[in-house]
């Protein structure tokens, strides 16, 4: 049977989250930040007529931002985790077989037919009504079609969030109004090898010569081309792949200058780190643990430092990965400097049910229930219910959040109200 | 900190051990005696989630904030769970966004007039009219009353 993809994709994400419980917000512009207050991840429709754009530094556009009264949120992930995770979820309720792009989006396999769009505006009302977030669904053969057609979905109002690609239909006068750059797959670099051989949009690529795009844009890049010709190339993909690599790391919301200071950060990282690389059942070979300070701020003394440890044996185990990285720290740990940021990497990652026993060591038998225990208190509790010593409590090094909304869906206490007095 | 003290010996002399070791590890005591003759009967443990929410990803929780439900049940301080996937229709508890605010009434439907009510005489039903803005957020299907 023919198959066709959607992609479902949610509009202005993190501040439509932030919309669901603040109903007093519903057309007014608003404005989502990074980890740390640093730069704008996300715009209600309102704040991107305003003119403010993604990845824009926050401070450099602070006073547009208050002359047009625009309610700035801190990133609240435990709530958009929660709602992503609700909409992915009346998303499977409806079809067998969808694949979880990311936090916001989903591509679903449907059997070709013949009203898809009004199928796919179904789904789109049922997202809506069970879970408030908006969404706007693409449908066309091929995976990197669905994308294009999810643009039009969401720029063009007329077609009420819902769009169909089909082959030699409507395809190529759309193509020809889609920038290269624009289209999924197509960095940055191919680009401009594109624009250089005189090819700017979708439809030009489409047309391109295979050897040429084969030579310059690799066998990928000819795979990208296929599926402009509606040829599908890039089937569902189910397989959550297992990291390589686990990173953890933030800049500071102040300056630390201290070991003591850099130590808690270091430990919090790895506690953060550990328990991802042990809910996908890994342990780790070594770690890298780097600290810098501003290389913005040029007329401060600048120093990087990183090292990488190497464990004994793989572990999953928190107080050993931190016993590592600490040691590392202390030896490219440099007084006098101001750090601005730290953070760790932990790779070498072997399947926990592989790992080798080592003579000297016996921590693997002797940790992993403590460890599974501390994991499940923390995700039933709220993350940091349980912690490790090292990590410190203070944290003065911590992340700048002025502006988080409370976890409404996720913890107790921040649950909305409602009121009962008029 | 004595990190280095503490420096483990395999680090120094780390090597690699081809050999996997694998080992039992006994999640339950061994049996000695005879089985429980209710094993048999075990069934699963009653789940209060199983019983209050039937659609788990359109379910929320909010909590009450005043006394105009009380007829209906509805005290101060209550947590009430709010079923998004539920049609508002005629007679249902729900929740209402009046000016901005989430509110919790009776909704109520004549035809193509409906009123919001509330289950407490000293307070006035709102008349939706054309122009009121009033969206439903959701509908109330229980109420939480912790002692």
């Amino acid at each position: 049977m023919n198959k066709v993809f959607a992609l479902i994709d949610c509009n202005n994400f993190y501040a439509s989250c932030e919309r669901l419980f603040r109903p007093e917000l519903q057309g007014k512009p608003i404005v989502v930040l990074s980890n740390n207050d640093g730069c704008i991840v996300a715009r209600s429709n309102e704040a991107k007529a305003l003119g403010l754009s993604m990845g824009a530094p926050y401070f450099k556009n602070k006073a547009l931002i208050r002359k047009h009264n625009v309610q700035v949120f801190s990133s609240n992930y435990a709530l958009y985790g929660d709602l992503s995770h609700r909409v992915m979820r009346v998303l499977q309720d409806m079809e067998p077989d969808v694949e979880i792009y990311s936090i916001d989006e989903a591509f679903i396999s449907l059997p070709a037919g013949n009203n898809l769009a009004a199928y796919a505006k179904s789904m789109k009302a049922r997202v809506e009504k069970y879970v408030g977030i908006p969404v706007s669904i693409g449908i066309a053969p091929t995976k990197t079609l669905a994308k294009i057609a999810n643009r039009f979905a969401k720029k063009n109002a007329q077609h009420q969030g819902a769009f169909e690609i089909r082959n030699h239909e409507n395809s190529d006068e759309l193509l020809s109004t889609v920038g290269v750059g624009e289209v999924w797959g197509i960095g940055r670099k191919s680009t401009e090898k594109l624009n250089r051989q005189g090819i700017h949009n979708a439809l030009q690529l489409k047309n391109a010569d295979d050897q040429w795009i084969r030579k310059h844009l690799t066998v990928t890049g000819l795979r990208t081309v296929m599926e402009l010709r509606g040829t599908s190339c890039l089937p569902l993909d189910h397989s959550l792949p297992t990291k390589k690599s686990i990173i953890s790391s933030r800049s500071f919301g102040s300056p630390v200058n201290t070991l003591p200071d850099l130590r808690e950060a270091i430990a919090t990282h790895i506690a953060i780190a550990a328990e991802k690389l042990r809910k996908q059942k890994s342990a780790a070979g070594s770690i890298h643990v780097f600290i810098y300070t501003n290389r913005f701020k040029k007329d401060t003394p600048q120093y990087a430092g990183n090292i990488m440890m190497t464990l004994s044996q793989p572990s999953a185990c928190t107080p050993t990965i931190i016993k590592s990285a600490l040691q590392g720290l202390e030896r490219i740990y440099k007084p006098g400097y101001a750090y601005n940021k730290a953070g760790i990497m932990i790779t070498e990652l072997v399947p926990q049910n592989h790992l080798q026993q080592n003579l000297f060591c016996s921590e693997n038998i002797e940790n992993t229930p403590l460890m599974a225990t501390v994991d499940r208190i923390n995700t039933r509790w709220g993350r940091n219910t349980l912690q490790f010593a090292a990590a410190g409590l203070a944290k003065p090094w911590g992340m700048k959040q002025a502006h988080k909304s409370p976890a409404y869906t996720t913890n107790w206490p921040d649950i909305p109200v409602v009121t009962a007095s008029f | 900190m004595s990190l280095r003290a503490d420096y483990s010996i395999s680090e120094i002399y780390g090597f690699e051990q081809k050999i996997r070791v694998l080992r039992p590890l006994f999640s339950s005591g061994v049996s000695a005696g005879f089985p429980s003759p209710a094993e048999d009967y075990i069934e699963q443990r009653l789940d209060l989630n199983e019983l209050l929410i039937k659609n788990p990803a359109a379910t929320f929780f909010v909590r009450v904030n005043g006394d105009s439900m009380i007829g209906a049940g509805i005290n101060h301080n209550d947590i009430l769970i709010v079923d998004r996937s539920l049609e508002p229709v005629s007679g249902k508890i729900v929740i209402a966004i009046i000016n901005g605010e989430f509110t919790v009434k009776k909704l109520i439907k004549h035809g193509h007039s409906c009123k919001l009510v509330a289950e407490n005489p000293a307070y006035p039903t709102v008349e939706l009219t054309e122009e009121s803005s009033c969206e439903i957020w959701g509908v109330v299907t229980c109420s939480i009353n912790q002692f």
